[in-house]
This record gives structure tokens, sequence and C-alpha cells, in this order.
């Protein structure tokens, strides 16, 4: 059993007329990931037993009628809690975390009846655009498997693309979202900041991350994204706003007619050929479907990833504290006093991209360089996001490239951090305010094969704006239709 | 040479809330060690802090009480520091806009008032608590997050009585507004102080040292008194002041070198990002407006000029809430106010002293205080009863049965005490001799015979009128 060639409504008529049952789809899904999991590498942790007995009792009680995920496998990123269910951040730190609770949106898939396949991979505390930072082993992209998944949501963009589920869930902190959705030709959606709660979310850079869907279609990102969103009384920043029925305004009455689009240079002239070429052909085709499309700029684009890595990685630096050995996680065994559990549990259990963030945002948080630094890069911020709210002022939204290259090899950039970072450039900003944006697949490159992504930035809490141009674009073209052959170059 | 002091002090006030500042765990840290936690209060992975709106509402009321401005627009700061007792290893705090500022509370010393400012006010949480045996360390987070003030004076104090002073006016203000005990024994006030001194004249403070955690206000003056004069000695030596945190040393009344500052810790202050900034509308000060207890100066106004109690009586009632609500109470339940207001500043001071105790502690009520007095002022009990039936409503009896019921009520009908005078008068006829010869010890010996049948229960004024009437008759 693949997920290749269906969706959720497909699969959801498929259990209720009891084609398959709840167990046999669940029993299938691990038989698939056991096929190839040992070249892609997704998962960390398989939750093949539990989620066995949960399809066994859904298929007991019988499938909701109403719920689409009920009996539904999909997988987890590993830095959201799932109660009894190790979560580690993929980080030595929390090699046996044993969660006492489940994150909110782990909590509201439970209760619609989801089974839960796994957790993914990811690079350490979601810092890094790869899965090369993992603590455990990197991803492998099921398109080319000597090339990287990208990051930080790796282990989930490769799972869906490589047939796994159908969806899994993904964090987004300045593109780890998108950037693997796009490097995987899947769709990948980062709500507005607030849209979803961060509760039960391992905190990396707290003013920016969101919880958002890697999908194989727009419609069950839709779908799904509405499941897990809304206020929540445990989160501050969660917002109050209703949350809307995205998916069911995606129909064949959808259209971008009459759609304006801003495409911001800074998100196309610098892009590699192979990737321009795609996203020319994407813009020309929303174009031919009556779409308008203007040329723009973000002026601050480039200033969006040095601000960001002084902001978010400030955020961690205090985040990133409470893991010291004292009352869970990793403890150095040999520490003789209070100064040593800290300094060597935390040098041993940090990975060294995690150590170096840290140190970074604590330098910029420091006495004497706190103005220069982290509030520096925070009124960069604010101009940042006028920027993008200048544009909507004219723009319906902003569309261009997720990144500007394909899936890189492995190996190829880990020793050089300043290039991995800029791998962020386009999806940064986008975080820096706060937006809802979208990759998806748009094409492969002519150079390489590699899917292409095309990253759709709407208004703030206007995702409905952002899934009707992405399906009609998806419903037009089949490049989401197009599956790796595993193993195989492309 | 002759020198001038500044005190500046920080007091941190713990708010009474049935919740803690960011999670919903119970603020009682008597109990079993970690048993009022939960996952936020552990630091654990993915939590997030949910602000109490009673903790805002009761800073504002705190700021109010302080004649302080109330900050409209706020957020909230991280503290960074590694500690156990710090599970996050960061402190939400206020760094950059405290909830109120510029306030003032005025003091008196030797007769002389003055107006202490206050520099800022803000809210933030308490740390949890380790403990240390030979062979373990533990960690209890049942404190971590209960609510906390710190108010901040101006460098304004002059004197080690005046910081007293301030701090006995903070406290009383505090308490009246009924969002904290403040109790220094308790912890639930604490004090640190800085103090420094420069010659007269001029305009550059000295270096300061730094106490923290002095458990009484008298503690307080003895440690000040000595570091101002220990600045003196270092300075007319030729010596100068280290920048330092020292401790009181209670066994020697001195204070010794804790650590030396080498320029501030650095906490890397910063946004807390999982809070959103806090609109305070005007609305909402204005409710709590309505809601702020009369502070203790417009009680004693209203005890002397509408109930006519001393200024002395009225200081000495409104030195606690809870002794001023329990006296209003009591003259609301009919207690005549000088009678009341001496039985509370006599019999029920010198109860507390002697058990050590606070009034909520007794079964004393308002009620029964006033049900007492008012049965002294129509007769039924005499003042001599009263200390017996002082006894019972300490014990939480209702006054009138409790009278009853032990025979301590005064005989004052004049159709039961008549037959007794006259019985009385049939059997003294010397003593009615005596009487119409002037001698007017005559009419006490009578009086003594009637107490005497009656058992002492008679209503001597009562008594007196029948008497004196039958002997003018006779």
């Amino acid at each position: 059993m693949d997920f290749y060639q269906t969706d959720l409504s497909q699969l959801h008529n498929d259990l209720v007329n009891k084609k398959i049952s709840a167990s046999e789809l669940t029993k299938a899904t691990f038989d698939h990931i056991k096929a190839n999991d040992d070249q892609v590498k997704a998962f960390l942790t398989l939750n093949e037993d539990a989620a066995t007995k949960c399809a066994q009792e859904i298929d007991d009680a019988g499938i909701a009628a109403d719920q689409l995920v009920s009996g539904v496998p999909l997988a987890v990123k590993d830095n959201i809690l799932t109660k009894g269910l190790t979560t580690t951040a993929a980080s030595k730190i929390l090699e046996n975390f044993n969660p006492v609770y489940d994150a909110t949106v782990v909590d509201k898939l439970n209760q619609a009846g989801f089974i839960n396949v796994g957790k993914t991979n990811l690079d350490e505390f979601a810092m890094g655009s790869s899965t090369e930072n993992s603590a455990f082993f990197t991803t492998h992209n099921p398109w080319d498997l000597t090339r990287v998944p990208g990051g930080s949501s790796g282990g989930s963009a490769a799972a869906v693309a490589a047939g796994d589920v159908l969806g899994a869930l993904g964090t987004d902190t300045g593109g780890s979202i998108r950037m693997p959705a796009s490097f995987n030709g899947v769709v990948g959606m980062k709500p507005t900041y607030g849209r979803v709660s961060r509760w039960g979310i391992i905190a990396f850079g707290s003013s920016f991350d969101q919880v958002g869907w890697l999908t194989r279609t727009v419609k069950d990102n839709a779908y799904l994204t509405a499941l897990i969103a809304g206020n929540d009384k445990h989160d501050m920043t969660s917002s109050l706003k209703e949350v809307p029925d995205w998916a069911a305004h995606l129909n064949d009455d959808t259209s971008v007619k009459g759609l304006k689009i801003a495409v911001p240079k800074e998100y196309y002239d610098d892009l590699n050929d192979d990737v321009k070429k795609v996203v020319k052909a994407a813009l020309d085709h929303l174009e031919s479907l009556g779409a308008t499309v203007d040329k723009v700029s973000l002026p601050r684009t480039k200033y969006g990833v040095p601000a960001y890595y002084i902001l978010a990685s400030s955020e961690a630096s205090s985040n990133l504290q409470r893991y010291d050995g004292i009352r869970y996680g990793f403890r150095a065994k040999d520490a003789k006093n209070l100064d040593e559990v800290y300094v060597k549990s935390r040098t041993e259990g940090f990975g060294e991209e995690v150590k170096r963030r840290i140190m970074l945002g604590t330098f910029s948080l420091s006495a004497g360089f706190y103005d220069a630094y982290f509030n520096k890069a925070a009124k960069v911020r604010r101009l940042i996001a006028q920027d993008f709210y200048k544009v909507f002022e004219n723009y319906d939204l902003i569309i261009g490239a997720t990144g500007a290259t394909t899936a890189f090899k492995i190996g190829a950039e880990i020793d050089d951090p300043k290039t991995m970072y800029m791998n962020d450039v386009l999806t940064v900003p986008v975080n820096m305010a706060g937006l809802p944006a979208m990759s998806v697949p748009a094409g492969f490159s002519e150079k390489n094969g590699m899917p292409v992504g095309l990253q759709i930035i709407g208004k703030p809490f206007d995702e409905q704006t952002i899934y009707n141009a992405g399906y009609v674009f998806e419903q037009t073209t089949d490049f989401h239709k197009k599956a790796p052959k595993l193993g195989g170059q492309n | 040479m002759n020198f001038q002091t500044t005190i500046g002090l920080e007091v941190h006030v713990e708010l009474k809330t049935n919740s803690k500042i960011y999670s919903p765990s119970p603020v009682d840290f008597g109990d079993q060690p970690n048993a009022n936690t939960n996952v936020i209060d552990w630091g654990y992975p993915g939590v997030l802090p949910t602000l109490n709106k009673g903790v805002v509402r009761d800073g504002i009321m705190a700021g109010l009480a302080l004649h302080a401005q109330i900050a409209h627009h706020m957020h909230f700061d991280r503290k960074n520091y590694f500690y156990p007792d710090n599970p996050k290893a960061y402190q939400i705090t206020q760094s950059d806009t405290p909830i109120a500022h510029d306030g003032w509370i005025e003091i008196e010393v030797d007769g002389k008032k003055k107006k202490i400012g206050i520099a800022e006010m803000h809210i933030e949480e308490d740390a949890g608590k380790n403990t240390h045996t030979s062979k373990y360390s533990y960690v209890d987070l049942n404190r971590q997050g209960t609510p906390l003030i710190e108010i901040v004076s101006k460098p304004d104090i002059a004197s080690p009585d005046e910081a007293v002073a301030y701090l006995e006016a903070l406290r009383q203000r505090i308490q009246f507004t009924g969002i904290s005990d403040v109790k220094m024994e308790e912890g639930s006030m604490r004090v640190d102080t800085n103090i420094s001194i420069r010659p007269v004249g001029s305009d550059k403070f000295g270096t300061k040292t730094e106490m923290k955690n002095i458990n009484s206000f008298n503690y307080v003056r003895k440690a000040l008194a000595f570091e101002e004069k220990r600045h003196q000695q270092v300075l007319m030596s030729g010596g100068h002041i280290a920048q330092e945190t020292r401790r009181y040393d209670e066994p020697t009344g001195t204070t010794v070198s804790m650590r030396t500052k080498e320029g501030a810790d650095d906490y890397r202050y910063f946004p807390e990002p999982d809070i959103p900034d806090l609109n305070v509308s005007d609305d909402w000060i204005k409710e709590i407006e309505g809601e702020m207890p009369e502070m203790p100066g417009e009680r004693r106004k209203h005890y002397v000029d509408d109930l006519g109690l001393s200024d002395y009586d009225a200081m000495v009632l409104t030195q606690t809430k809870e002794m001023s609500d329990f006296f209003e109470a009591a003259v609301k339940d009919g207690g005549d106010p000088k009678r009341v207001a001496n039985y509370l500043m006599n019999d029920v001071n010198s109860y507390l002293n002697d058990k050590h105790i606070d009034l909520p502690d007794t079964k004393l009520t308002p009620a029964n205080l006033a049900g007492m007095v008012k049965l002294i002022d129509d007769g039924t009990i005499s003042s001599k009863m009263a200390k017996k039936v002082f006894k019972g409503i300490l014990a939480g009896e209702e006054p009138q049965a409790y009278a009853k019921e032990h025979g301590l009520v005064q005989l004052s009908d004049p159709a039961q005490l008549q037959p007794i005078v006259d019985d009385v008068l049939a059997n003294n006829a010397q003593s009615i001799e005596d009487f119409k010869n002037g001698k007017d010890r005559a009419v006490g010996y009578l009086m003594g015979q009637i107490m005497k049948q009656t058992r002492g229960k008679a209503n001597p004024q009562v008594v007196t009128q029948l008497l004196m009437k039958s002997l003018k008759a006779k």
C-alpha cells in the first residue's frame, strides 16, 4: 500500500464503505514503511504496537463518518510531544525522553481518531535545513537517496514523498515545512503565526514557531490544517480568530481569475537557472488562468537571514536552558558538582549546530551587545514585515520560489553553516512577519530531475486565498502525481 | 566630617492568589514537596505560560495603593540564569515595562512627615526551594511560580528609622488592599536593602552595599544602623567601601561580606515571546479603583470624626486590616464604638499577645463582641459578669445564651427586686435610722445586703433607684 494516488476523502470513503479496514490500512502502512525506510530513514520511532491496537479499536467502534482522519495513518515530527511515545527532537539530550502529555495538535488528532504511525526525523531541535543535524541519522531524499530531504521537517517530507503516509506534521520556524516540501515535491503549509497552538511543541524560536502539515495534496492540507488550528487556552499567542473550513471552498468552481499576484524580484532574479525556469513556467501558467502577475520588490529580503539567525537563536538560547540534566533527559555520568552537571550534560548532550546557535543567541543577548544585535535585528524584523504589508495593500498573494536551489547532496554544505543558512533566504522573511505561506510542487529541475516548489505567501489569517491558488495550480498541473522511484535516479 | 545617608529598599511581596502566576497549580507550599506542581512548573519541554489575570489586577491594586502611575501597555521579560530551583532557567519578570511607576507613601518619624518615592513596581514569579543533605540535594517546586510584586523605592530614605517607618507604612497599605498577608516571619514580605553615605553637600552618591532577605523590621533597623556606622568609620579612616552584598549576622548584630560584585550579573533580559503584550484600559483601572478598600488613613479619620475615638485609639485599631475590619463589623452590629474599641485594644489584644495568635485564629466574632457590649449597655450583665461572658465569646459562644446558661444575667426587673429591697429594709431598721441621720454609708451597707441576697445578680442601678425611693418614703 502506498498513498501516491489517493487522498483523504477517497481513503475515508474506502474506510466507511469497508473496502479496507483501519487495521488493514495500518498494517499495509507499516509494511510499506519497512520496505522503504531502511533507505529513506524518515522515521526515528515507529509506533507499530500502539498504532495496531488503536486501529483495531477504531474498527471495533466503527469509522467516524464525519471525521476524514478517522482510522487514517499519519506521522508526527519528533519535536512534537506524544504522551508515552519517545520524543527526542533528534537530540541526544532527550534520547529516551517519554512525555507525560500530548501536544494540543496531537490531542486534537487523537480525538479525531487518527492513527499515529510514528515520529519523523529532523535536524536537532529543528535547527537545520537537511536533517544532517539529527543526532541519530540523516534522512535521504526519496527522489535521489544521495541528496538531503531538506529540513528541518525532512523526515516528515520524505515520509510523504515516499508514500508512507498521506500527511505528516511538521514545524516551521524559518522555513522548516516549506523548504523540505519543495525538496521532496510535496505540499507544505506554514499557517499564520498564532493559527495553531504551540502547546507541546519543543520550543526553538518561540515568536517564529508554527505547526503545519506536509501532505500530498492541497485539499488534504487544508482539511488537516483546519483540524489542528484554533485558539488554545494553553497558548496565549494562539489566535481567537475563527478557523474557516478551507477545504470546503476547494472545488471545480475555485479560480484564480482576477487574483492579483506580486512576484518580488528577490524571490525570482537570483534563483538557480533550473529553478528559475520552473518558477517562470508556473507564473506563466497562473497568468494564463486569469491571474495578474506583477514584479515588485521586498528590498529588505537580504537582511532576513542575518536578523533571523540573531532573533531565533536568542530565543533558542533561552528556550534550551531547561535541558540542564537536572529533572529529565540526558545527564552526564561523571559530574562531580552542580556546575559540572550543567556543563558536561549540555556539552555531551547537544550537537554542534545547536551549540553554535546557543552561543550566537547568548552573545546577541549579552550586556553591551544587546542593542547592536538583538535590538537591531528586532527593528529589521519590523521593517521586513512592513515591506510585506505594503505589497499586500495592492496584491492578494506574493509568489516566488521556496528555495533558490533544489535538494543538495548529503554532505555538500554541512561544514559551511553560512551557505547552509542561505537556503532559508526566501522562507525566513515570512516567519519574521508571521505570515501564512505554502510550498506546492511546481515541476522538476531539468538539470537534476529534482522537485521544485512554488512558494505562495498570503496576508495574515488569509490561508484561504493561498489554498485557492495552490489548489487551482495543482488541479491544472500533474506534478503532484509524479512519484519517486525509490532507490533509483529520476 | 558629617555624612548623609541614602537608603533604597527593594521589597518582595507574595500575592495570595489561588493559582500561580503562569500556571494553574495551586499556591500552597506547605504541602508535600512538589505536590502543587504541573508540567509548567517543572519547566517541561513544550510548555507555555498562561498569565493569571488576577495577578495583574492585584499588581494594579498595589500600584494604586502606593499612589503610582499604572502602565497602560506592558510586556514581560525573561531573566536568564541557571539554578536547580529555577527549572526553565529563566524567570518571567518585567524589566522594561513595570506595571506601575512613580508612586509614593508618607511616613512619620519623630513627628515629622515625609514622602518616600517609589521608583517602580513589577510582577514576577518566585523560584522553588533547594535543600541539601550530606548525600543529596533536593528541589521542591511548590513555591515555583508563586506570584510576587517587587516594589523598588527611590533613594529617598535618609536613616534606618525612616527605612523601618517606610516598611511599616508599606506593609500596612498593602495589607489593607487584601492582596497579600505581608508577613516577614512567613516570607510573604521580604526586604533587600541598599545603603551608601556621602559627605553632606556632595552631589555624588557614595558606594553602596546591599543586604538581602533580612527577616524582621527590627533587624533591618539594626543592620542598616551597623552599616551606616561602618561606612562612616571606613571613610573616616581613609578607606574605600567595596560594592558588595553583605549579610546581617543576628547573634553578633554585625554585617559580614558575602561576595564582591565585579560588575553586574548578566541576565540577558529580552522580551518574553510566549506572553503577548498586555494593554490595561482606563476602565479596568477605574474598576479596580472602585474595589480598593479604604486605606488606614481614611479609616482613622472616620473613626475620629464620626465615631468619636481618640487619635491614639484610631491608630491602634488600624495597625492591621483584620483588627480594623473586626472593629467596623462590631460597630455595624450595634456595638458602642468606644466600648468595642476598648475591648479590642485591651482584653482582645492581651489575649492575642498571650497566645501568640492573630485575630482570625480565634473563634471571636464581631457579632458576639457587639452582642456582649450591648448586654453591658442595657444592663443585662454587669462589667464584672462581662469578664466571664468574654471568655465565653472567645470560645465562640453567643453572649446572651452564654450569660443565661451560666446565670450571668442581672436582676433588673423592679417587680422582682422590690420585695428583696423591702425585706432587707425590714431587717435593718438601724440602717434606715442612720440614713435619716445623714450617714450615706448606710446606703452602701443596704446595697451590699441586697446584692448578697441576690448573689450579686441585682442590677446596681435599678437597686439604687428602688432603695433610694423606699428610704425616702420611710
